[in-house]
């Protein structure tokens, strides 16, 4: 639609593409309402640029790009965790092709004992990123794989371990607290670590995505969100409430199953995608 | 619990007209409002929303509510109506053949649930007397197969599949075979998980419906999913044909919004609701009751 006057329709045009894209209400309406303030304060009479300005806005709020951080003597740990079935396994399959690459070498913990073939799955990915991995029997205690991970990587001189945890709904403070504990087992024999504790989010998620981030965080300190499954048509808006609230950067985004599909997040390329029209772009 | 955001929320609301006694349309207008809020924070998908505002407002205005002597009583009955009219009315089942074995595919988004769903859906009808099958046909995804024959392995349930090197068809089709043979009367078809916009894959599941003739397709959705719900149900809606859907992770804090999206594109019920990683945790859903719960009636 094109509108010629900034009239309250017009506002509620940018509303709807923000709440359609899973900003939620609240992030959405501070949004709007910074942007109305602006408007008043800057005196613009153009539509076009009062949607540019919210554009601006947005891309402010999801800051410049925040790259992964390594250690300065390896190894790198880098923890991943989210709820269930949201891409973990995958993107530490992506994620360690993509380490390969650069020439690192990684190594894989298969610290999800528990979902049924977990451990076989990230086996595969293990062979198509190049990676070493550690693994225990299904059903064993996960703090005691990521030990022996941590014991390997400083034997063999590996450069990044990434641990694969079991999806986990935020709200069961037992499973919380087994995350808790395996963060304490990376920190004791690793000072300085986890490097990164990326907290992983498909798109899809709703309002939901805040609570993860909330409980996430305070059970590991987050580091950096990694949105997932942004091939499909979600536009993944509940990371701009997430950074709103909670201050925590989307690092990679996921697009696709293959090892190639995982890339450093963009805001502007995210911003543009949360406001191009079907089958545009 | 599920829709505990929204529940609070409409009860407080309705709580402010019943106090007001006689009501004005800017009353109706205000309480709408705050609806429409709680509704969108609950992740209800905008589009659903603003028909179900419309509706409600509509019928209020229509039936002379205003008017009447009990007009909040009255508000809050078109409400409950409109809101069991959005999940649907009582309970569906599954729908068995009455001749031979009865073949379900699971399918959905990457991660929905269905390997887990297929794994609880063959547990809860064992209780009840079936022979299901479980039927591993997901060749994409690394150690899918391996993952419903580790389920089906936990609750002593027969598991077929031909490898990951066999299409998902071939699968299907021989599944069906080796069940009639072995007298399974319950094949429970395992999906790879795909996007609703991959036209090859969704091709590749009209085929496999041709192939089995499913007397249920039954759409996995994960109950989180925001606004993106309802673009994914109707694409496997409209290119496939659903049957049912079934609600998975609701054993969290999700609002649930999804749950009173996808009927409401698809038509089609929510037959269970999935509140668990365990198999033995699958209940059936009914709406009429969840609609008074999130009433407080
Ligand atoms: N389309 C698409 N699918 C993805 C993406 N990332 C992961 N997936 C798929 O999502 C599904 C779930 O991925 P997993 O990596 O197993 O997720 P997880 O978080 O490890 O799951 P649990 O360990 O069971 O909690 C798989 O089918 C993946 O192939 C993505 O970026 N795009
Ligand atoms: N908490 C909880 N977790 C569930 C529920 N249903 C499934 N899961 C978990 O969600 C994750 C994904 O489940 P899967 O059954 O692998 O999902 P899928 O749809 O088969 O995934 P793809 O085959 O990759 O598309 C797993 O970790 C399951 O244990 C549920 O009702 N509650
Ligand atoms: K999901
Ligand atoms: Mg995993
Ligand atoms: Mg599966």
């Amino acid at each position: 639609r094109r509108h010629d006057k900034i009239d309250e329709d017009f506002y509620e045009e940018l509303e709807e593409i923000l709440l359609q894209a899973d900003v939620g209400v609240a992030a959405t309406s501070r949004l709007i309402d910074a942007v109305r303030a602006d408007v008043k304060k800057k005196k613009i009479g153009n539509p076009e640029d009062v949607r540019l300005l919210l554009r601006e806005r947005m891309e402010e709020l999801l800051g410049e790009n925040a790259p992964l951080q390594f250690a300065t003597a390896p190894p790198t740990v880098i923890l991943v965790v989210g709820v269930n079935g949201v891409g973990k396994t995958t993107t530490i399959g992506k994620l360690a092709y993509r380490l390969r690459q650069e020439g690192r070498r990684v190594l894989l913990a298969a610290a999800d004992t528990f979902r049924a073939a977990a451990i076989e799955q990230l086996e595969v990915w293990r062979e198509r990123a190049g990676a070493d991995i550690v693994k225990h029997q299904p059903g064993s205690d996960s703090a005691a794989v990521v030990y022996d991970a941590l014991q390997a990587a400083r034997k063999r001189g590996v450069d990044v371990v990434i641990i694969d945890t079991a999806g986990r709904l935020h709200t069961k403070t037992n499973l919380m607290e087994e995350l808790r504990k395996i963060k304490r087992v990376v920190s004791r024999e690793i000072p300085g670590a986890p490097h990164e504790v990326l907290l992983v989010v498909d798109a899809a998620t709703g309002q939901n995505a805040l609570r993860q981030a909330e409980l996430f965080g305070e059970a590991t300190d987050v580091t950096g969100i990694v949105l997932t499954k942004l091939d499909g048509t979600a536009k993944g808006g509940v990371v701009l409430a997430i950074r709103e609230e909670r201050g925590i950067p989307v690092k990679l985004i996921g697009t696709g199953e293959r090892p190639e599909d995982l890339k450093v997040f963009d805001g502007k390329e995210f911003v543009a995608a949360l406001f191009a029209e079907e089958g545009e772009e | 619990m599920l829709f505990q955001g929204l529940a609070e929320k409409l009860q407080e609301t309705f709580k402010k007209l019943r106090g007001k006694g006689k009501l004005t349309e800017n009353d109706l207008k205000a309480a709408l409002r705050e609806v429409r809020l709680a509704l969108l924070e609950a992740d209800v998908n905008l589009a659903v929303v603003k028909n179900f505002i419309g509706r409600v407002w509509e019928r209020s205005l229509g039936a002379e509510v205003l008017e009447s002597l009990t007009p909040a009583q009255q508000i809050i009955k078109i409400v409950k109506e409109e809101l069991t009219a959005l999940m649907g009315d009582t309970r569906s089942g599954i729908n068995f053949s009455a001749t031979g074995p009865t073949t379900i595919l699971l399918v959905g988004l990457q991660g929905g649930g269905k390997t887990t769903t297929a794994g609880k859906l063959a547990l809860y009808y064992k209780k009840q007397g079936k022979r299901p099958l479980l039927v591993g046909a997901d060749v994409y995804r690394p150690a899918a197969i391996k993952q419903l024959e580790v389920l089906a392995g936990q609750i002593d349930v027969p598991f077929f599949s031909l490898g990951a090197d066999a299409s998902p068809v071939e699968i299907a089709r021989r599944a069906v075979e080796h069940a009639q043979r072995q007298s399974q009367d319950l094949i429970l078809v395992d999906t790879a998980g795909r996007l609703h916009i991959d036209e090859e894959l969704m091709a590749e599941l009209r085929s496999m419906k041709e192939a089995v003739e499913p007397q249920e397709v039954i759409l996995v959705v994960d109950a989180m999913t925001g606004q993106d719900a309802v673009n994914v149900a109707r694409a496997f809606q409209e290119e496939l044909g659903l049957t049912g859907v079934i609600l998975t992770k609701l054993d969290g804090d999700t609002r649930g919004g999804a749950a009173l999206s996808v009927k409401s594109v698809t038509g089609c019920p929510i037959k269970f609701v999935g509140t668990g990683e365990k198999l033995d945790t699958l209940q059936p859903f009914y709406p009429d009751r969840m609609a008074a719960r999130i009433l407080g009636m």
